[in-house]
Order: structure tokens, then C-alpha cells, then sequence
């Protein structure tokens, strides 16, 4: 059974303009120790989703629906009280793009890591703060760091606190949204190595969130592409880095410029649609240079083992 | 120096540094962004220099522009010694030499039509050409494949997009017909898809008008795919400087060595093997190591040596420089 799994989850914005169709049917499986990487452009749901997962959602939702199972529990027939105490920290946590400037900067980290502690589980101060000892060396930082300021550290520790916080409710799940993007390339490599241990170690699932193919390929599993808020193709990431189906798949992947080998990167004209007017069936469709009379109707994404919302699958594929 | 016609650029161990801290009675220390830089660029050539925040690459490029005054050394522009013009001397500079910001949504003036972005340079220059400002703006504007220029000319740069906005700045910056571009990081804002085209465009406005580039990234691989060479900064110094080819192939400094340890490339195996990573962060620039910058994170540093003695810059392949006493 998966651990977590998503089933024709919607989120629309109310705007001005009408609804921002942000995520779209969207649905996957994330088992134990396993890694779900979404990739897209920004604007394409891939955040919005993670949104959509943990509850977070702005004041103008337009539309929220699906099913979101949390170890057999569809969570989405929460109450927002249940939701908050039983998924939030403790069933999925998250690490948003950008939280070390989060942190709180007249508190010591100490008491930052362990507040989940004292407020879900209420436990004492001092069992806390152990905990939280525990936690920051886990993630290779001195016990000593609980006394530390924010503004002590640089940014690779405070992007290692964060990941401590999300970590110290032990949550079966935790979401990364770019969590290494403000980072330096030594660094974010060092952070990675970080997340590839505690993955074997602690048998977390992530759901990594990124616009870079080459780094989800550091942590990811499972692959999930992201077009206009709509899943196009998920797969092992063998299935798409070796073998992509979906021609926004395979654009994707000559776009990376390679830093060993000799392909040249080739650009993807034309931009992503409007959300809020996307065109009739396959929303790739304008920029897609296999497009045919078909592709005006929505296409299916199972086609034999294969998930590619394409309907070049039908006739068994296309040259890549 | 000898003047060479084909040399647009020649850095001689420029210095940039700032003070900071200063208080009465007491000498302010100073922040050494960068410290002893020298290297040439040749007409219509890309150099990209690399390297991770607080290196100094963006000070460097500004002190190139001369929009910074450099603290020692010299800037040498087609022969001419630019170090310590003042404002009122630069004028000429100003056209020759351009730059391509970061950030595309702050970089534009958005009470501004692109019209106006791109008639200000040429007015400010009291520029006109023989068919008029006009048709200099719509020029640009198809250098830049914004096609019809008609239709893009009025808009207003938050009707545009990321990559539509950096072209934009592309054309801003070839319309004065320059020598020299300072790109300092024109892609890492954009989404992967959109960072080629704009690189492609960038180069072939380099090959149409002959411009050299100075390319400011913190990533390899679009180094690699931009640029003819690469020079790699630490902590204010050029660590390795190469032909692109011979630098990816066989990085000869340990700290070029460690960054293309941690740069992946999309491959199914990674989330397999850990990457190598060297551990700690870059130093204090205002009381930098001594000795070789990098000495205290190099797998290979020599105690008695690395921490004494500085390390220049040597030859140790055609045209192939490390600073390293360890490299051979």
C-alpha cells in the first residue's frame, strides 16, 4: 500500500478573470522510503500541488477537490482541527523553498526545533530540547547550535535546521520544494547527501519538488512531469531519463545543458499557456511539435505499462 | 604592455576592496572582493567566469565596467588605462561596454514602454542614425526575435515574460552597437527551457556584431556550453583559467575539481551513489587564509606550503592556467 497517495486532486484560484485552473487532475503514489520528484516550468502546479497535499491554501481557493490517503486515511475528510493534529508535522511536514529566511531571528534555534514537541505532542521542555539536540545532529550540525542565533549561521546550516524542524515530529512524508535553490552548488551538494542518508536511514518519502531534471535525479524514484497543471507523464526515473515518452518529457531533457557528455541543450519554443482560458485537450498542444487533429481532444495517460497523456502512444509512439 | 589590437579588455592584478567597520581612531577593515585579478579578453570572445556567492565574480564585473574603482592594479580598455577615470571621462565606456543584469522583473523600468527602455540608451548618447531613433529601436528589437517590433514596442514590461524581459535587455544592450557585454548571471532567474534560447540569442548577437562577453555564472554547464573560456574564482582570485575544452576535460585545480564533483548531470544512477562534496564553506574575505584561499577545504593542501606560500597562476597546458602548487 502507498504511503501517500493522491487521487484527481483539483485546485483552482478565484481571480478577476475567472478560474486559474492550477492543478488539474493530478494523481500519484508515494511508498515508504521512496522519492517522488514533480518537475516542471514555473506556473505549472507543481507547488500548488504540494499545496494542495498539506492544506495550505490561500484565501481565493476556487475549487478543492479529490482524495489525499495518508497511510489508508483519506485526510481530505478532515476537519481542519484533525487536519492540523494528525497531518501537518507529524504525518507530512514540508520544507518550502527559501525557509531559512524563516526562521525566526530573535529565537534560538533550540527552541524553534522542538516547539512541535511541546505544542502536538506537549512534551517537556527538557525531553524537547534533548530531542532537538538529537535532531541538529542528525543532520550534521554540533549539539551546540541550539544556543545559536539565526543570523550565526550560514545558509547551509540554517537550510540544515529546517530540514532538522521537518524532521523532528518524525513524519512518514516530507515535502522539499526547492529546498536547495538559494544554495551554492557545493553546498546544495553537500544537502543533498544529507537528504540521500536520512532517506535510507529513516525510511522518509519525499515529494521533491523542482524546475531542475538533473538534481531530481540525485533523490528521485518516481518522476512526475508537470505541464500546465496537469500531470503529462510519471514514471521510474529510469522510464524517463532513458526512455521518455511524452514529447514535453523529451524536450525537457535535451533543454539541460550537460556538463559531461557533448549534446547540444536545445531550447523549447513558445511559452506555457494561460491558466485560466488552457486550450482544448492536450495543453501541450500549441507548443508540441508532433501536435495532429487528435491532440485537440484530452488524451488518456495509461497506455499498457506506460503513464504519457499523449496520444502518439496510441499509435505506439513516436522517434524520440 | 604592449597594446594588442585584438585585446578589448586587460585586467592587471586589479584589486577591489571595501571598508568596512570603520570608526573614529581606528582603520576600518577591509572586505578583499577581489584581490589580484589579471587576465586579457580578445575581441568578440566569451569568457565566463565562475564561481559560488561571495567570490567576488559580480565585483569583478563591475569594476570592469568601471562602475566600481578598483583599490590597486590596472583596467586597461582597448589600450586606454580606464582604472582611475573619473565619471565625466567614462562617457565613451558607457556605449563601448554594456551589461545584461540578473534580474529581469527589477531591471526594467515598468512605468517605461519598451520603446522607451530602448530609445533612453541612444537618447542619452544623442544617437540618431540616418533612418531616425526608431528605426534603431525596431532593429534591436529583431535582433532579439521580438517579432513584429511593432507589436512589442508599446507594451509595458508586465505584459512580457521572464525570457521575453531578458531579451529585451538583450536588445538594450546591443543597441549602442558595443565591444563589450558584462552578463552577469542573464539566466539563472529564467526556467531551464527558456535559459537556451536566451543564450542562443546572446551568441548570435556576439557572432552578427562581434561583441566579447563576460559571462558571470555560478553554473558549469552553461559555462561550458556559452563561453570559449572559463575562469574559475575563489575568494577573490582566478583559481584556474582554461579553454573550455581543456578545462572541462582535465580541471587541474582542486577546488575546479570539487565543483564539477558536486554539478550532476540527469542520470537515473545518482540517487544511488552520494556526491562527492567537499565540506565547509568559502572564507572570510576580510581576513582571508593565508597562503593558498583554499587551503583549509583542499583534500590535498601541503602544511608548510599551502598555508605559507601564495600561489600564482602557471601554465601547465597550452594555454591552460592553475593557481595551485600541487597541480602539475
Amino acid at each position: 500500500m502507498a504511503l501517500l497517495e493522491v487521487k484527481n486532486l483539483h485546485l483552482y484560484y478565484r481571480t478577476s478573470r475567472g478560474p486559474v485552473r492550477a492543478v488539474e487532475d493530478v494523481s500519484w503514489q508515494i511508498g515508504e522510503g521512496e522519492t517522488l520528484a514533480l518537475v516542471g516550468e514555473s506556473g505549472c502546479g507543481k507547488t500548488s500541488t504540494a499545496s494542495a497535499v498539506t492544506r495550505v491554501l490561500p484565501r481565493n481557493v476556487h475549487r478543492y477537490d479529490g482524495e489525499v490517503w495518508l497511510d489508508g486515511t483519506n485526510v481530505m475528510a478532515y476537519d481542519e482541527e484533525e487536519f492540523r493534529k494528525e497531518v501537518r508535522w507529524k504525518g507530512i511536514s514540508m520544507v518550502f523553498q527559501g525557509a531559512m529566511n524563516s526562521l525566526n531571528p530573535v529565537m534560538k534555534i533550540g527552541y524553534q526545533v522542538y516547539e512541535p514537541l511541546t505544542t502536538h505532542l506537549e512534551i517537556e521542555k527538557e525531553e524537547a530540547l534533548d530531542r532537538a539536540r538529537e535532531a541538529l545532529k542528525s543532520v550534521g550540525l554540533p549539539e551546540y547550535t541550539v544556543k545559536r542565533y539565526p543570523h550565526e549561521l550560514s545558509g547551509g546550516m540554517k537550510q540544515r535546521v529546517v530540514i532538522a524542524m521537518a524532521l523532528i515530529m518524525r513524519p512518514k512524508i516530507v515535502i522539499l520544494d526547492e529546498p536547495t535553490s538559494a544554495l551554492d552548488v557545493m553546498t546544495q551538494a553537500n544537502i543533498i547527501n544529507l537528504l540521500k542518508k536520512l532517506k535510507q536511514e529513516e525510511r522518509v518519502g519525499y515529494l521533491f519538488i523542482t524546475h531542475d531534471l538533473a538534481l531530481a535525479s540525485e533523490l528521485a524514484d518516481q518522476i512526475g512531469i508537470m505541464y500546465a497543471g496537469k500531470l503529462v507523464e510519471i514514471g521510474t526515473a529510469e522510464e524517463i531519463y532513458s526512455d521518455p515518452k511524452h514529447p514535453y518529457t523529451q524536450l525537457l531533457l535535451k533543454s539541460v545543458p550537460l556538463l559531461r557528455g557533448t549534446r547540444t541543450p536545445e531550447s523549447i519554443p513558445g511559452t506555457p499557456p494561460d491558466l485560466i482560458n488552457p486550450p482544448e485537450g492536450c495543453r501541450f498542444r500549441p507548443r508540441c511539435p508532433f501536435a495532429f487533429e487528435k491532440c485537440t481532444q484530452e488524451p488518456p495517460i495509461k497506455w499498457g505499462d506506460r503513464l504519457a497523456a499523449c496520444w502518439l502512444l496510441e499509435k505506439g509512439g513516436m522517434a524520440a | 604592455m604592449m597594446p594588442d589590437s585584438n585585446v578589448v579588455l586587460q585586467l592587471d592584478n586589479v584589486q577591489t576592496w571595501f571598508p568596512v567597520g570603520a570608526k573614529v581612531f581606528r582603520q576600518p577593515d577591509m572586505v578583499k572582493a577581489v584581490n589580484g585579478v589579471t587576465l586579457n579578453v580578445a575581441r568578440g570572445e566569451t569568457l565566463a567566469i565562475v564561481g559560488e556567492s561571495g567570490c567576488g565574480k559580480t565585483t569583478l564585473g563591475r569594476t570592469i565596467l568601471r562602475l566600481l574603482e578598483p583599490t590597486g592594479g590596472r583596467v586597461i580598455y582597448d589600450g586606454r588605462d580606464i582604472t582611475h577615470l573619473t565619471e565625466d571621462h567614462l562617457e565613451w565606456l558607457r556605449r563601448k561596454a554594456q551589461m545584461i543584469p540578473q534580474d529581469p522583473y527589477s531591471s526594467l523600468n515598468p512605468a517605461f514602454p519598451i520603446y522607451r527602455v530602448l530609445e533612453e540608451p541612444l537618447v542619452i548618447h544623442n544617437v540618431s542614425g540616418d533612418g531616425g531613433r526608431s528605426e534603431l529601436v525596431y532593429k534591436a528589437l529583431e535582433d532579439v526575435k521580438l517579432i513584429p517590433p511593432e507589436q512589442f514596442a508599446p507594451k509595458y514590461p508586465h505584459m512580457l515574460s521572464g525570457g521575453q524581459r531578458q531579451r529585451v535587455a538583450v536588445a538594450r544592450a546591443v543597441i549602442l552597437n558595443p565591444e563589450l557585454i558584462v552578463a552577469d548571471e542573464p539566466v539563472s532567474m529564467l526556467d531551464a527551457s527558456v535559459r537556451i534560447s536566451i543564450l542562443n540569442l546572446m551568441k548570435e548577437v556576439q557572432a552578427k556584431y562581434n561583441i566579447a562577453f563576460i559571462y558571470i555564472t555560478h553554473d558549469l554547464a552553461t559555462a561550458k556550453y556559452f563561453s570559449d573560456r572559463i575562469a574559475i574564482m575563489y575568494a577573490g582570485r582566478v583559481a584556474e583559467i582554461a579553454p573550455v575544452d581543456s578545462l572541462i576535460r582535465e580541471p587541474l585545480h582542486p577546488y575546479t575539481k570539487a565543483l564539477m564533483e558536486a554539478l550532476p548531470d540527469p542520470d537515473p544512477n545518482n540517487r544511488f551513489r552520494d556526491r562527492l562534496a567537499i565540506p565547509g564553506e568559502p572564507p572570510s574575505l576580510v581576513r582571508p587564509p593565508p597562503g593558498c584561499t583554499f587551503h583549509p577545504r583542499c583534500p590535498i593542501a601541503k602544511a608548510g606550503w599551502c598555508d605559507v606560500e601564495v600561489p600564482e597562476l602557471r601554465e601547465l597546458r597550452p594555454l591552460h592556467f592553475a593557481a595551485c602548487h600541487l597541480a602539475d
